[in-house]
């Protein structure tokens, strides 16, 4: 115990130990966050769902806090719906028992500089044979209304308005986001700022008959982390790529090390052909390239992450450190508890597993902590080669949309920096932690 | 691949004075040869291994059968003889000869049998057709298609790993003469960002000196079009060369200045490095002859490790910078999932993988007089 807690000080003497675990604790953070708050299965509905999930989303929007660091204020998406109360409703019987109006409003606060791409009305309404109506108009900050539509609803009914054609004609342009935010007193394009009204008038002629309507305003900007090509919201994959990283990292850094530490134990213990045979695998293992058979796998069997991370482990096991660890075991066999235990009878078994390798640790955790950062990275670079896992959003998977969508020569860079800064503080967290504690392990380093 | 760890362990050897020039040429000549022939065994186990990962899906047979069909189907359809048969009767025939082909290559064969057949063609680069992939020139001979892409590959990791190198080894050596200076708290305090590969930083190189300042191509080989003066030519080669090769350095020069300073600040407290310094040899003379001069057979590994990690990360290096070499070529081949190129691929990159490693030994042998065969394989211990 005070060997840990020595080691612990110790390791607490190093601002980039300090500055890795708080790095590592805040990614645990977010793992618990984005498990408890997201459930796999809806991760996965949310990230491969088509567009009825993410029609609400603008295309290729920059996250939303663009607007802090720049002058000309760009439109941030929103979206308000009936059925959930973020936009009032209210509903006149009228003397008429079937008839009854909807009311349908909602107001709010345009300041931005630009116009945004789309405002779309989704309408749902029951009914069993007489349609409802609507009648949608637009009420400006400077007191105009604008009639946008007239329309019988049907159970499902979409109004876009840039692509009505008879709200074109009446405006007399073909742009008709233009038209509805302009200021008529300027000669600018920038639209007026202020306080607009969306009016919906809906009448029902049936008892039990309902409208809803979702309102829906395609911005230049979206929420935290922005959307893609397809008008998925990034954040999701970037909450929920931190455990797949985090779990690959570590998964294959542990099975790496323990395995090559019981196969290298076991070599040295046993000598003889077991050693030999130990020591040719690593050679040829040498000469296997790696990312190679990795595609291979990947292209002709699964694209399976855990697929993946087996034949990851496979591949890293017989590497280099397989000689360190055993130059290592080779002195130690030789000490004279290890004579001792023999002596007293000691199994083979409980020799390696109780005596050779537990003086290795302190070697260990170092080189595991270190190994973590490269197998993360392997996970996205594996993920740009478009091998990544078909169905897991992570993190190497946004990077290879947005390449594949020539994101940096169209100007999209935070579609690329997001995901690659969170690996580089992934990558960076994990290395100065690995650094620090071999400095602390090791102690030819310490003096250095 | 052997020796490293345990003969740089004691670097203090001596050194045997003059050594007659022809057994030091004979001493490295049969180390070469006996190294030569282990690489040998190693590669073709290596290959079967590729092959037996590939066939499991039955990959590599359908290589050949696609070959064999493509090749009767030709052959059949440009013969002027069978040209007054009927449509059904050449499907007929093709597909006869189709079968007797496969019989005669084996195909009908246990795939234990076929198996072997499959490595000497591997080995010796026979490597079937694409499928859907050509070479510049228009063939489908995935050996074509890759030799032609190896120049590439090798400008870049040439170029790349000797500026890595030299800078690193220069640079450590300057960094453990002033050692705990500012400077060398600097590479310590940036070590860690060698934790991400090549193509990360190549993300980050390509948005700031391409996409912002544009002052560099974004990507690919040369300028399009290619310019005809081949003095322009290499000028725009370079101009392309100058952000992967350096995406390259970033990513590994602050790990392996740090590791190389660690190692010569343990070297040059050694007891025959304090006596030079009692003696009062120049700095220049100490470095050269007592620190790097024991220490050159690590050093050496340690850099041939480097270029093994370095050639399979290039794979996506190469794709970011769309560097048209090796990598890129497997990347497509993903794409179209080009089995043949796959395959192929793998087993170039295995043959670039043993180079390295003799050529490693080769040099090995020549700096460390220590090394011979009769110390066992490699002069492992």
């Amino acid at each position: 115990m005070t060997v840990l807690k020595n080691s612990i000080r110790d390791l607490l003497r190093y601002p980039s130990a300090i500055l890795g675990s708080v790095i590592i604790l805040f990614l645990l953070g977010v793992t618990v966050y984005a498990l408890v708050t997201i459930p796999y299965s809806e991760a996965i509905r949310l990230w491969r769902g088509g567009e009825d999930v993410w029609y609400q989303n603008p295309k290729y929007a920059a996250p939303a806090w663009f607007n802090l660091f720049s002058t000309t204020k760009k439109p941030v998406s929103f979206a308000v719906n009936t059925s959930d109360g973020s936009m009032l409703k209210t509903i006149t019987p009228s003397s008429d028992p079937n008839i009854s109006t909807v009311d349908i409003t909602y107001t709010f606060d345009y300041a931005y500089d630009s116009v945004p791409q789309e405002l779309i009305i989704y309408f749902t309404s029951q009914y069993k044979e007489k349609l409802s109506f609507v009648s949608v108009s637009w009420i400006t900050p400077d007191g105009r209304t604008i009639r946008i539509a007239d329309l019988a609803a049907n159970s499902k009914l979409t109004l876009r308005f840039s692509q009505d054609q008879k709200l074109q004609k009446r405006l007399k342009t073909e742009d008709v986001m233009e038209a509805i935010f302009a200021d008529p007193n300027s000669v600018t394009q920038a639209p007026l700022k202020g306080r607009y009204q969306l009016v919906i008038a809906g009448t029902t002629f049936e008892k039990d008959a309902t409208i809803d309507a979702e309102f829906v305003l395609h911005g230049e900007l979206f929420g935290t982390a922005g959307t893609d090509k397809y008008r998925r919201d990034l954040l999701l994959p970037l909450l929920y790529g931190t455990p797949i990283a985090l779990a690959f990292g570590l998964l294959a850094a542990l099975g790496t090390s323990l395995l090559t530490m019981v196969i290298a134990a076991a070599g040295t213990w046993y000598g003889g052909w077991l050693d030999e045979l130990i020591q040719r695998i690593t050679e040829v293992n040498l000469v296997l390239p790696f990312l190679a058979i990795l595609i291979m796998v990947g292209t002709f069997y699964s694209r399976s992450i855990w697929l993946m991370l087996g034949v990851t482990i496979l591949l890293s096991i017989f590497s280099g450190s397989i000689k360190t660890y055993r130059s290592i075991f080779m002195q130690s066999k030789e000490s004279s508890y290890i004579e001792a235990a023999r002596a007293y009878g000691a199994s083979n078994s409980r020799i390696i597993f109780s005596y050779l390798i537990p003086r290795m640790i302190p070697l260990l955790i170092p080189a595991l902590v270190s190994s973590v950062p490269g197998f993360v990275f392997l996970e996205a670079s594996l993920a740009v080669l478009g091998l990544g896992d078909p169905v897991l959003p992570t993190w190497g998977k946004v990077i290879n949309d947005a390449f594949a969508d020539g994101a940096l020569y169209q100007g999209r860079y935070y579609w690329v920096l997001e995901p690659a800064i969170l690996l580089m503080i992934t990558g960076f967290g994990f290395a100065m932690l690995g650094f620090a504690l071999d400095r602390v392990f090791n102690p030819r380093l310490r003096d250095i | 691949m052997t020796s490293e760890t345990n003969v740089a362990s004691e670097p203090g050897a001596k050194s045997e004075g003059k050594t007659h020039t022809n057994s030091t040429f004979m001493r490295v000549f049969r180390y070469s040869l006996l190294r030569l022939f282990s690489m040998m065994i190693t590669v073709t186990i290596g290959v079967y291994l590729t092959i037996l990962i590939a066939n499991m899906g039955g990959y590599v047979d359908t290589i050949m059968r696609n070959e064999i069909r493509d090749n009767t189907t030709q052959a059949i359809l440009a013969n002027p003889n069978y040209r007054s048969l009927s449509t059904e009767a050449k499907a007929e025939l093709i597909q006869t000869k189709i079968a007797t082909e496969e019989r005669r290559l084996g195909l009908d064969q246990p795939f234990a049998v076929r198996s072997v057949k499959y490595l000497s063609n591997a080995l010796t680069l026979n490597l079937g057709r694409a499928i859907n992939m050509k070479s510049d020139q228009g063939s489908k001979e995935v050996r074509l298609i890759l030799l032609e892409r190896l120049p590439a590959t090798l400008l870049l990791t040439g170029s790349s790993s000797l500026i890595l190198f030299f800078a690193s080894v220069y640079m450590a050596l300057s960094l453990s003469r002033k050692y705990g200076s500012f400077w060398d708290k600097m590479i310590i305090a940036f070590s860690p960002t060698s934790a991400a590969p090549p193509w990360f930083y190549g993300i980050f190189l390509i948005l700031i000196f391409a996409a912002i300042f544009k002052v560099l191509p974004f990507g690919g080989l040369v300028d399009s079009p290619s310019p005809d003066n081949p003095f322009e030519y290499g000028l725009s080669v370079l101009k392309h060369l100058i952000l992967p090769a350096t995406s390259v350095i970033i990513s590994s020069i602050f790990l392996s200045i740090y590791n190389w300073r660690t190692f010569f600040l343990i070297y040059s407290s050694e007891d025959y490095v304090e006596m030079a310094k009692a003696k009062g040899l120049s700095e220049r003379d100490i470095e050269r002859r007592y620190i790097l001069r024991p220490t050159l057979p690590t050093i050496i590994t340690n850099f041939a490790l480097l270029v093994i990690t370095l050639w399979t990360g290039f794979t996506i290096t190469e794709t970011v910078f769309l560097w048209p070499g090796l990598g890129i070529t497997l990347f497509r081949a993903i794409g179209f999932y080009d089995t043949p190129v796959i395959v192929g691929s793998t087993i170039i990159y295995a043959y670039l993988l043993a180079i390295t490693v003799f050529l490693l030994d080769f040099v090995y042998a020549l700096v460390d007089p220590r090394v011979k065969v009769s110390s066992g394989g490699g002069g492992s211990q």
